[in-house]
C-alpha cells in the first residue's frame, strides 16, 4: 500500500458520497444500541427503500451525547437528531430536505459540543467503524504508510516524545520514554500489547473508541510495533465488550486484507500481526504484569517490578504496553506532528483527554477536552450541571484508585499533577458526578467492596487489608462503629498503600483517604451520631430505633 | 547471555557490605548476619514477593522495596529496621491472625510455627482488627497428611515446591482475594488427588500448621525445609 | 481417572467439542491457550464443569489445579449451569449512584435468590457485573444478552414477571 493507493481509496469513498450526498448515520455504539438503535436503522432503511429516495443509511460510532440517544446524524447538513424512535423513521425520511421535526432536533450549538476538542474522537460518529475505506477516507493509515516509508523507528519515538503524550491508562508515564526503552532493549522477539481491559467502573472511553473507530487503535499499534521493533501485537479486551470485540475482529481482518497487517507491510522490511485476547472479568488485569500473566493463560496476579515489561514482559521478552486511548492518539500525532499535539494542554500534561461523564449530570456521555480544562467547565458547561434541582457534592475520577473531588476544588485545571494534588488521579477517564443524595462514607465503602473482591489475593496487605477496611466501613454505615475504628481505618490506609505489591492495593485506600480529607464530618456523623445526612445508610434506622 | 556478575558495595543498616550484582538485598543481608523477616520466601523456591514482611527502606526512594526480589546496586543504602517498617510488619502479622482461625493453643504447629515465631519476634501480643472467623474445612482424606485451611496463610510455598521441585503441580489456589483457597487438582479431597506423589515436600515447607503429617501430631517435630537447598545443589551438579 | 501423557480424545460425540478442539488447535495446543479455550467451552456449553476442565487441562498439558485456579480466578467463568434466563445487574459506579443497589435488592427479593445464584427451578440466574460500560444509560441491566438502559423498579419487575413459566 502506498500513499497514492490510499488516496485512490479515499477518492472512491468521496465519489460515492458525492453521487449520493444524503445520508442518515445511526449511532450503533453500545449506548444507543442498548436503546435499540439497530431497529431504528432498519426502519430507516426500509423507509428509504419504500420511498425510493436517494439516501444512504449507515451505522456509525458514538456521537458523544449518549443521554439523548438514540442519535442520528444527517448528511450533508450535519443536523443531529436526538431521542429517535422507530416510529420517527417515516417523518425523518419525508423531511430529508427540509427542517427535521422540532422534537428531534439536537443543536450542535450547545456547550456540550462547542467546548470539546476532538483528536481521539475525531472520527467517532462520523465514519462507519466496520468500513476500513471510510477510515482511510478520513486520512486513516496515512501515518502508518508515512512512518514505514519515510521515517526511521528512532524518528517515530522522537516524534512521540515531542508530543508529550503520557499514558492514558492512568499513571501518566511518558509514552515516548516507554517506547524508547522497549526500542533500545535487545530481544529476539518483542511484543506490543494494547490494554483494553477497561475495568474502572464508570469508564467507557476505550469501549467507545474500539466500537467507533477501531482502525485508529490498530494503526497506533502497528506504528508502535515498527518503532520498537516488535512483530506481534495483542489486544487484551474485556469479555464484557462483545461489540468492541466484534468490531476489532472485523477491523483486523480488513487491515490484513489491505496489507496493513502481515508480512512486509507497505513493502518495508517489517512484519506485524495482531491477535485479540479476551479477558475474564478481573480488574487487576489492568495492571501490566497481571495482564501479561493473563495473556500467558495464567491467573492474573501481578509480580514485583522491576523487571519492568519493557525489559522482560510477555514470555520474558521486551514488551510495550499502552492503553487504547494512548494508541488512538498516535495516528494524529504522526499526521499533524508532535509539536502540534504538544501545543494542546498544560505544561506537563499535553494533548486532549477523553472522559466518560456520567452520574448525576444532565449531559451524560463521552467528551474530549484539552488537558487543563477546569472541572467546573466540564461538569457545569459541557455536562449541563446537576439535574432535578439537586446540589453538586463531589466528582469521582480515577475509579477505585482515585478519589472524590469537592466543590472547592472545581476550578482545578484537569491534568495528571493537579488531580493528584487534590487526592485523586487522572485514571483512565471515568468522571462520575455525585449530588447531595450521595453519602461519601457509603461511596468509600462501595469502592472498598470493589477493591476487596477484585484483589487477586497474592499479597497480604491488599488481600486482608481491603477486607478489614471494608469491614470497618461497613460498621460505620451500619451504625456500629466506634471512634477507634476510624483510627484503625486510617492506620490501614497508610499501611495498605505503602506495602501492597501492585497499584491496585497501593491505591485502594484512595477513595477513603479523599473522602476523609473533604468529608470527614460525614464519617464523624456516622460514628458518633449514627446519622447519614444523605439518608442512604442503615445507621439512620438504628438511631431512630434507639431514640 | 548475561554478563558475569560484578561486585557491588552497599550499606545495610549502616554496615558496608559487598555482594554480587545478581544477589538480592535479602541474600546480601543474611550473608552478613543481618536478619530480615520473611514468610513467603524460602531458599530454593522462586520468589513471589507477596508477604511484604521483608520490605526495606532505600535511601532516595519513597517506595518500600521487598528485599527478597530487589537486586543489590552500587552505593545502595538499605535500612531494614525502622519504626515504620516494624509497624507495618506487625500489621501484616495482625492481618494474618485476623484473616483465618489461628488458634495457637490447639494448633498442631504450636511452638513450631513461623507465623507464631514472627509474632513473638515483633511483639504482636493482641490483634486490633476484627477477626473474620471464616468457616473453613479440614481435609484429612490423605492417608498420611492433612490440610487445615484455618491455618493457611496462602504463602504458596507448597504450590511452588510441588510445581518447581517435585514437578507434580498438585496444589494451586482457587478463587481470588480473601476467598482464595489452597486446592489439590480439581478442588477434590487431597486423598483422591490424581497427581499427588505423597512426597511430603509441601508439608515440610509449610510455615504453619496448615499442612501437617498426621503421624507426627503432638510429637513436637519441627518441619525441615532444608532439603530444598540440597536438592537444588544436587540438580545443579548434574548440569 | 488414570493419568496419561497422550492427548485425550473428545469427551463425547457432541459437535461442540470439535469447536473446542478447534480453538486449541489454532493455538497449537499451547498452554497459554487455556483461557481462550475456556472461553470457547463456556460460550458453547454455558458453563465449565469438571469433565470439561479435565479435558481441556489434559489436552493443553496444564496441571489440573492450575486449570481450576484459572477458571475460578476470572469472574466471567462460571462452574454452575446457568438458568434459562439471565438477569445481569451492572454495579458500576454510575449505576450504583443511580440506585442499582436497590434494584439488585428488588431482583433478589422477587426471584428469591442472592446475586450469583440461580432460581431453584433453574429458570433465572441473577448475576452482577462490575461495569458493563453502559454508564450513560445507568442503571443498566443485561437481560438475556440484551442491554437495557435507564431501568427502573417497574421495568425490572415486569421483565422478571415475563420470564415466569
Amino acid at each position: 500500500m502506498t500513499l497514492d493507493e490510499l488516496e485512490q481509496i479515499a477518492n472512491e469513498v468521496q465519489a460515492a458520497k458525492e453521487k449520493s450526498p444524503r445520508a442518515l448515520n445511526v449511532c450503533v455504539a453500545a449506548g444507543c444500541l442498548s436503546l435499540h438503535s439497530d431497529a431504528i436503522k432498519s426502519a430507516l432503511e426500509k423507509e428509504v427503500q419504500r420511498t425510493g429516495v436517494n439516501c444512504r443509511v449507515a451505522g456509525t460510532g458514538c456521537m458523544g451525547l449518549c443521554s439523548l440517544g438514540p442519535l442520528v446524524n444527517r448528511e450533508p447538513d450535519g443536523q443531529l437528531l436526538k431521542n429517535v424512535a422507530e416510529a420517527d423513521a417515516a417523518e425523518i425520511v419525508e423531511k430529508l430536505e427540509s427542517v427535521p421535526p422540532e422534537r428531534l432536533l439536537c443543536s450542535r450549538e450547545q456547550p456540550f459540543f462547542q467546548r470539546q476538542t476532538a483528536v481521539v474522537l475525531e472520527n467517532s460518529g462520523r465514519i462507519n467503524p466496520e468500513k476500513i475505506e471510510e477510515y482511510i477516507a478520513a486520512e486513516g493509515y496515512q501515518a502508518l504508510v508515512r512512518a514505514l516509508t519515510e521515517m526511521a523507528p528512532a524518528q517515530i519515538v522522537q516524534e512521540v516524545s515531542k508530543s508529550g503524550l503520557r499514558g492514558r491508562g492512568g499513571a501518566g508515564y511518558p509514552t515516548g520514554l516507554k517506547w524508547g526503552t522497549v526500542a533500545k532493549t535487545i530481544g529476539t522477539t518483542k511484543y506490543v500489547i494494547c490494554n483494553a481491559d477497561e475495568g474502572d467502573p464508570g469508564a467507557f472511553m476505550d469501549r467507545s473508541v474500539l466500537e467507533s473507530d477501531p482502525h485508529r487503535v490498530l494503526e497506533g499499534m502497528i506504528v508502535a510495533g515498527y518503532a520498537v521493533g516488535a512483530s506481534q501485537g495483542y489486544i487484551y479486551v474485556r469479555a464484557e465488550y462483545p461489540l468492541a470485540i466484534k468490531r476489532l475482529q472485523a477491523a483486523i481482518r480488513d487491515a490484513r486484507r489491505l496489507g496493513f497487517l502481515g508480512s512486509q507491510i507497505c513493502n518495508a522490511k517489517f512484519s506485524f500481526d495482531i491477535e485479540i485476547r479476551i479477558g475474564g472479568g478481573a480488574f487487576v488485569c489492568g495492571e501490566e504484569t497481571a495482564l501479561i500473566a493473563s495473556i500467558e493463560g495464567r491467573r492474573g496476579t501481578p509480580r514485583p517490578r522491576p523487571p519492568f515489561p519493557a525489559q522482560s514482559g510477555l514470555w520474558q521478552m521486551p514488551t510495550l504496553i499502552n492503553n487504547v486511548e494512548s494508541f488512538a492518539n498516535i495516528p494524529t500525532i504522526l499526521r499533524r506532528g508532535g509539536e502540534w499535539y504538544a501545543s494542546l494542554g498544560t505544561k506537563k500534561s499535553k494533548g486532549t483527554k477523553v472522559f466518560a461523564l456520567c452520574g448525576k449530570v444532565r449531559n451524560v456521555g463521552l467528551i474530549e477536552v484539552p488537558m487543563g480544562t477546569p472541572l467546573r467547565q466540564i461538569i457545569f458547561e459541557i455536562g449541563g450541571g446537576i439535574p432535578d434541582g439537586h446540589r453538586f457534592k463531589a466528582v469521582q475520577t480515577g475509579g477505585p484508585s482515585g478519589g472524590c473531588i469537592p466543590e472547592q476544588s472545581l476550578d482545578l485545571p484537569v491534568d495528571y499533577e493537579s488531580l493528584k494534588e487534590v487526592g485523586s488521579i487522572m485514571g483512565s477517564g471515568g468522571m462520575i458526578v455525585m449530588d447531595d443524595s450521595a453519602c461519601m462514607v457509603n461511596v468509600a465503602r462501595y469502592f472498598m467492596e470493589f477493591c476487596m473482591s477484585e484483589s487477586c489475593g497474592k499479597c497480604i496487605p491488599c488481600r486482608a487489608g481491603t477486607a478489614q477496611m471494608f469491614e470497618l466501613l461497613t460498621r460505620m454505615t451500619s451504625g456500629t462503629a466506634t471512634p477507634q475504628d476510624l483510627e484503625l481505618l486510617e492506620d490501614l490506609c497508610d499501611m495498605v498503600s505503602s506495602t501492597s505489591l501492585c497499584g491496585l492495593g497501593q491505591s485502594a485506600p484512595n477513595p477513603v483517604l479523599s473522602t476523609l480529607r473533604y468529608f470527614r464530618e460525614e464519617y464523624t456523623e456516622h460514628i458518633v451520631d449514627k446519622h447519614c445526612r444523605a439518608g442512604v445508610c442503615e445507621c439512620n434506622h438504628l438511631a431512630e430505633v434507639s431514640a | 547471555m548475561n554478563p558475569a556478575p560484578a561486585v557491588k558495595t552497599l550499606a545495610i543498616d549502616g554496615i558496608d557490605v559487598s555482594a554480587s550484582s545478581d544477589q538480592t538485598i535479602l541474600d546480601a543481608a543474611r550473608e552478613n548476619g543481618i536478619s530480615i523477616p520473611t514468610l513467603c520466601h524460602l531458599d530454593g523456591l522462586t520468589e513471589v514477593g507477596a508477604c511484604r514482611m521483608c520490605l526495606v527502606e532505600l535511601k532516595g526512594s519513597t517506595r518500600l522495596q521487598p528485599a527478597c526480589v530487589t537486586l543489590v546496586e552500587e552505593g545502595m543504602e538499605v535500612t531494614t529496621r525502622t519504626p515504620r517498617l516494624e509497624k507495618y510488619r506487625r500489621m501484616v502479622l495482625e492481618l494474618l491472625f485476623a484473616e483465618r482461625n489461628h488458634v495457637c493453643s490447639v494448633c498442631v504447629a504450636n511452638n513450631m510455627c513461623e507465623l507464631q515465631d514472627q509474632a513473638k519476634a515483633h511483639g504482636v501480643t493482641h490483634v486490633r482488627f476484627p477477626y473474620r472467623s471464616p468457616e473453613l474445612p479440614v481435609d484429612v482424606s490423605h492417608e498420611r497428611f492433612a490440610l487445615d485451611h484455618n491455618r493457611c496463610i496462602l504463602c504458596t510455598r507448597c504450590v511452588r515446591v510441588c510445581n518447581e521441585i517435585e514437578g507434580a503441580h498438585t496444589w494451586d489456589l482457587l478463587g481470588r482475594g480473601v476467598n482464595s483457597l489452597l486446592i489439590s487438582d480439581l478442588h477434590q479431597p487431597w486423598g483422591e488427588s490424581d497427581t499427588c506423589t505423597s512426597c511430603g515436600k509441601c508439608v515440610q515447607v509449610c510455615p504453619t500448621g496448615a499442612l501437617f503429617d498426621k503421624s507426627k501430631v503432638g510429637g513436637k517435630v519441627r518441619k525441615n525445609p532444608d532439603f530444598l537447598s540440597y536438592l537444588n545443589e544436587m540438580r545443579e551438579g548434574l548440569r | 481417572m488414570p493419568i496419561t501423557s497422550k492427548r485425550p480424545s473428545l469427551p463425547s460425540s457432541d459437535k461442540r467439542w470439535r469447536i473446542v478442539a478447534g480453538t486449541m488447535r489454532r493455538h497449537g495446543f499451547a498452554r497459554e491457550a487455556l483461557i481462550e479455550t475456556l472461553h470457547t467451552v463456556q460460550e458453547y456449553f454455558g458453563y465449565l464443569d469438571k469433565p470439561s476442565l479435565r479435558f481441556v487441562a489434559a489436552s493443553l498439558r496444564v496441571p489440573l489445579s492450575q486449570a481450576y485456579g484459572v477458571a475460578t480466578f476470572y469472574h466471567y467463568f462460571t462452574l454452575k449451569p446457568p438458568g434459562k434466563h439471565t438477569c445481569l445487574v451492572c454495579l458500576g459506579t454510575a449505576c450504583y449512584i443511580k440506585g442499582a443497589g436497590q434494584l439488585l435488592a428488588t431482583a433478589e427479593a422477587s426471584l428469591n435468590v442472592k446475586a450469583g445464584e440461580t432460581t431453584l427451578d433453574g429458570n433465572v440466574s441473577l448475576v452482577t457485573a462490575r461495569c458493563i460500560g453502559s454508564c450513560s444509560m445507568a442503571p443498566a441491566f443485561i437481560f438475556d444478552g440484551e442491554t437495557a438502559g435507564n431501568v427502573n423498579e417497574n421495568a425490572l419487575r415486569s421483565k422478571l414477571a415475563g420470564w415466569k413459566n
